[in-house]
């Protein structure tokens, strides 16, 4: 099982999630995060006085699935995700060792 | 026919003004039944003003609290809250009296304590009278915990709060409007103008707030150890925006109700203060837009503000296009202000300073120079004392007194309580307990990257802790 992990620009959300969908992968878990890679942040002015926001909003997406599809995962999510500007965001692949569903017990694929 | 039924009418006019007790109308009971209508209407006029001028504290407090952070909602809350109800009692048993009680030296009132004017079946106008300045005396208090937010010890503010509703609001009060009661004051008695209170209500807050905001100091992280000023955002700008809306519909029972009378002046008095708001918002936002490149919605908000304390003093005495100017000016004042304050370190998170002491000082200084009556270096020159004047008591008083709670009780909470948020630390709650409250417990300005934050907060709890010492 591989858990595949990816940062995405918010409004994306829709159209990635739709894709997954789509394909087969039906369980997900997103969160809001705030984050920079080489997208620097923007100047803001709050009363006469300028700052610097560096952190940038985005939405970290985890998705675990079977290793024979995780490939097909991966392209799914490049394809959607992708707006061709800075700051479109990162996809990161590990390793999952077990997987439990809580409700019935089973586990591995069958977990998923 | 007819004239049976105009029989029974005749006989049943002829009871019914028999059974009235009815006596043919004079002049002089036709005069006193018109005076009584008028009487009438000057009482739902300044009640009608008072409860418009109350809702304004509903304004301050959204008005603070949009331009503060989350963590210290319910604190502002508390202070106004606070601010109105402890005002309330302090202004009818000693403020009042002291304001507009019979005076012999014409430095305050003596008589009228505990609202004793009123007797039971008695001429029930001092209770009009009386609710409709104790709102005034209440916005005064008020403005004050805006400029002390975030850091200011509730028991601290609470004594604060009744001293100035008590004491120091009421005793210039007297020297400026004594005389519309029992009073006389040496102010008024030179011809000083001060219709609805430019002075007499918004700077006294003003300098008893930048009293406050030396002795507190700066919120922590506010101002470098290398001198930049790091912006602490506000956590709600539509509530800050919707105080100031809130404030502007009560500023139309503060001006025209000033009057005390339903007659035809309140229109010329409600059309200046709307005139002033506008060109104030207008010309901040144009400022703003120079100087920074964008038109900024606080300085947009704070210059609205800014013409409506500015027109309070002169409403009822300069022509509508006079009154445009008086904002305008004030628009434009208010926002180099603003960054004065912040260039020489004093910390005023909603610009109460800017806005009701130096933009009411100029409001006070225009009705002399924009006076319809005529204008003279005297004219002038009257207003410019009673400027002075206000200052000159409100400011040394008020630092002392806040002097006194620091060295007794204590003023400002210490770094660690600020830092976890007074909702906490002071009132134990939390006021979005649906929402991450993103602030709490760390350092809440955006954009500082982890290891500054860490530095600033080390200086800043040197600089507070030496504040503290000294």
């Amino acid at each position: 099982m591989k858990q595949i992990s990816t940062i995405i620009k918010p409004f994306k959300l829709d159209e990635v999630k739709e894709a997954l969908n789509a394909m087969g992968v039906t369980g997900m878990t997103i969160m809001e995060v705030k984050g920079f890679g080489r997208q620097r942040g923007h100047k803001e002015i709050y009363r006469g006085a300028e700052y610097q926001v560096d952190f940038v909003p985005k939405i970290k997406i985890n998705v675990v699935v079977a290793e024979s599809i995780a490939g097909k995962v991966v392209d799914t999510i490049k394809r959607t995700a992708r707006t061709g500007k800075i700051g479109d965001g990162k996809i990161f692949i590990s390793t999952i060792d077990e997987a439990v569903r809580i409700r019935t017990g089973e586990m591995g694929i069958e977990a998923l | 026919m007819k004239s049976i039924i105009l029989l029974i009418l005749i006989t049943l006019a002829g009871i019914t003004r028999a059974l009235a007790g009815d006596e043919a109308p004079t002049p002089l009971s036709n005069k006193t039944a018109i005076d009584l209508v008028q009487s009438h209407a000057d009482y739902v006029w300044t009640l009608v003003a008072a409860a418009l001028v109350f809702f304004m504290q509903a304004g301050f407090a959204m008005v603070e609290t949009g331009l503060t952070r989350a963590k210290n909602a319910i604190n502002i809350m508390m202070k106004n809250l606070m601010d109105f109800s402890m005002g309330s009692i302090a202004y009818w048993s000693i403020g009042f009296g002291l304001m507009f009680g019979a005076t012999t030296t014409g430095w305050f009132g003596a008589s009228g304590f505990f609202l004793s004017d009123f007797t039971a079946g008695g001429d029930p106008w001092v209770l009009a009278f009386w609710m409709f300045q104790v709102v005034f005396a209440a916005t005064a208090a008020t403005i004050v915990s805006g400029a002390m937010a975030e850091r200011t010890k509730f028991s601290g503010y609470l004594i604060y709060s009744a001293v100035i509703s008590g004491l120091i609001y009421p005793v210039f009060g007297s020297w400026a409007w004594g005389g519309l009661f029992h009073g006389k004051g040496w102010l008024e008695s030179l011809g000083f103008i001060d219709f609805a209170g430019s002075t007499v209500v918004h700077s006294v807050g003003g300098w008893a707030a930048l009293a406050g905001a030396i002795v507190l100091g700066p919120r922590m992280g506010k101002y470098t150890i290398d001198g930049k000023i790091r912006p602490i955002l506000g956590h709600n700008m539509p509530l800050a925006a919707l105080g100031v809306f809130i404030l502007w519909l009560g500023w139309f029972g503060f001006n025209p109700g000033s009057t005390t009378a339903a007659n035809k002046d309140i229109a010329m008095i409600f059309v200046n203060t709307n005139l002033a708001a506008a060109a104030g918002s207008i010309l901040a936002m144009c400022v703003s837009w120079l100087k920074f490149g964008k038109p900024e919605v606080g300085m947009t908000l704070n210059g609205a503000l800014a013409g409506l304390v500015a027109i309070t003093s002169p409403c009822a005495t300069v022509s509508p296009f006079s009154a445009i100017v008086i904002g305008s000016f004030a628009g434009v004042i208010v926002v180099f202000s603003v960054l004065f304050f912040d260039k020489i370190r004093v910390d005023d998170p909603v610009g109460a300073i800017s806005v009701h002491g130096v933009c009411g000082a100029w409001g006070t200084l225009a009705a002399g120079i924009f006076n319809m009556g005529g204008t003279s270096l005297k004219v002038i020159g009257v207003q410019v004392l009673g400027i002075a004047a206000c200052f000159l008591w409100v400011f040394p008083t008020a630092f002392v007194l806040f002097k006194l709670i620091e060295k007794s009780i204590g003023l400002r909470v210490s770094p660690e309580e600020e830092l976890d948020g007074l909702d906490f630390v002071e009132h134990g709650g939390n006021a979005y307990p649906d929402f991450e409250v993103s602030t709490r417990g760390g350092m809440s300005t955006p954009g500082a990257p982890a290891g500054a934050a860490a530095a600033v907060l080390a200086g800043a709890v040197k600089i507070s802790r030496e504040i503290k010492a000294v």
